[in-house]
């Protein structure tokens, strides 16, 4: 028995050691060190209009985003659970993709399509629609990386509550607008916003794919997150800090919505 | 969203005709292999890391329990850049701790288990939670000790979410930027990772140099995927059989 309590102490320990080392350790001092050059600075940083630009801006992007997203990630599930159709397989493996894959690669590809000798780039040149460092391809760039949330969400749950009430529907005469509105879309919904949640995190947080897609141009496409590195690179350390804890107060907010969101998909 | 297959292949394309001479560079050479040995150790200690972490959250029990297994998921929800930048709070030049990590490897590594930290822990915890622990005591029961009941029991079980945590955290790891362009320096043969290469090579104009290393990542990152669903395949047949 001794040695049980032992060897789970010593497990504990180590666990609660590497999560302080790696992960509370560090978001703890940055918000100590935030408030280390004064609250002074933490304000002129925040009400410096480049930077409130940036906020908008990145809060814009995840606007359009986010429901982008979300129609997409519902259709794709059903018609992943629900259908059946040729390349169905590779369909489903395909939207795991921007989970495995590096946003750089995501930005690189949007570059080489809609730069100048791209497939897209030079059409939208022609037509006088810039879309490369613009907002534009920014949205699309965040589109991407933030693409499987909702529908790796939304799968399982289809999966699990089956189609039996769905077919009832239409037995009773429901057409398939009715039919998704009034009980498909209801017993998927805590899945929906447990998604939404974790595309809009994304969203915001999108660094690699938009710092290649945006030109990084302050006031105008430089984003929350480029606007912390901007400001790291100009020995601006305590401005990057304070950018860093808006974000990360959001982060702490969507983390608070996904415990709250959690449970409650799992009751049912 | 169709878009997107074309996307893909047209970075494929932009690459291939010079695609050897290129991504044989001594520069890009040295950028893949420390993105993907430092991928590599990564997830070898998060294999470690996050399987002991599960463990805790499931089998043990203590004050703030509710509250650690809450923080785990912080890196999903934290922008990479702000993560990069709390690693430079503690260990940077300026640490509260006397360790200044950064521009060296260790700083790569630091930052990558930083934001891969959740997923082994996450593809653990609920098989943990739904196994038994009847088989456990029977084993015990039978004279097992507590090595050969973690070896012949639990870890079976809990083996397919361990790989395929362990896979997907090794994809997120090689592909990483945000988290580590502000500690590592990115400096060239040192600390400059793949992702870190494409992305000055393409602010430098060389769409070849930068194509061509994506492509690779991009390899890596089918080849992850196509591991990962084969462990999720093979795990369903096995509970099936």
């Amino acid at each position: 028995m001794h040695s049980a309590a032992l060897r789970r102490l010593s497990l504990r320990g180590l666990a609660l050691f590497y999560l302080l080392a790696v992960l509370i350790g560090p978001v703890a001092i940055v918000v100590w060190r935030t408030f280390d050059n004064g609250i002074g600075h933490v304000w002129s940083t925040l009400t410096d209009p480049a930077v409130v630009h940036a906020f908008v801006l990145t809060v814009e992007i995840a606007a359009i985003a986010v429901p982008i997203n979300t129609v997409f990630g519902i259709a794709v599930g059903l018609a992943i659970v629900r259908r059946d159709f040729p390349l169905k397989g590779l369909l489903n493996a395909f939207i795991d993709l921007p989970l495995a894959l590096s946003p750089v690669v995501v930005g690189l590809s949007l570059f080489l399509l809609y730069g100048r000798g791209g497939w897209l780039g030079d059409w939208f040149a022609r037509h006088g629609v810039q879309i490369l460092f613009a907002l534009p391809a920014m949205v699309l760039a965040t589109i991407f990386v933030s693409l499987p949330f909702v529908a790796r969400e939304v799968i399982p749950t289809l999966r699990e509550i089956g189609d039996e009430q769905e077919q009832a529907a239409r037995t009773l005469g429901a057409t398939g607008w009715q039919t998704f509105w009034r009980i498909t879309l209801p017993s998927i919904r805590w899945a929906v916003i447990y998604g939404v949640v974790l595309t809009t995190a994304r969203c915001l947080g999108e660094y690699g794919a938009v710092a290649i897609v945006s030109g990084r141009i302050e006031g105008q496409t430089q984003t929350a997150t480029l606007a912390v590195e901007d400001r790291y690179d100009n020995f601006d350390l305590p401005g990057a800090y304070s950018i860093s804890m808006v974000l990360a107060v959001m982060a702490i907010l969507v983390l608070t919505a996904m415990i709250v969101l959690k449970p409650k998909e799992a009751e049912r | 969203m169709l878009p997107i297959a074309a996307v893909v292949w047209q970075s494929r394309a932009g690459g291939v005709s010079t695609f050897w001479s290129v991504v044989s560079d001594a520069e890009a050479v040295s950028a893949l292999e420390l993105s993907i040995v430092s991928a590599l150790a990564v997830a070898g200690i998060n294999a470690v890391a996050g399987t002991v972490i599960a463990w805790v959250l499931v089998r043990d029990d203590f004050r703030g329990r509710s509250l650690v297994n809450a923080i785990i998921d912080l890196p999903f929800a934290l922008p990479t850049i702000v993560a990069g930048l709390t690693l430079i709070a503690l260990y940077g030049p300026r640490s509260p701790v006397g360790i200044d990590v950064t521009g060296t490897r260790t700083a790569v590594a630091l930052a990558l288990l930083f934001v891969t930290l959740p997923f082994v822990v996450r593809a653990v915890q609920p098989v943990l939670l739904e196994l038994d622990t009847e088989m456990e005591e029977a084993a015990r029961s039978l004279g097992a000790g507590e090595g050969t009941v973690f070896r012949r029991i639990v870890l079976p079980n809990i083996l397919p979410g361990i790989l395929s945590g362990v896979a997907l955290a090794f994809a997120r790891a090689v592909g990483e930027i945000g988290a580590l362009v502000l500690i590592s320096g990115n400096l060239p043969f040192k600390t400059q990772v793949a992702s870190v290469f494409i992305f000055l090579h393409i602010q430098s104009g060389d769409r070849a140099g930068a194509s061509a290393v994506a492509v690779v990542l991009l390899a890596i990152s089918f080849a992850v995927l196509l591991v990962v669903g084969a462990i999720r395949h093979f795990a369903t047949r096995y509970e099936r059989a």
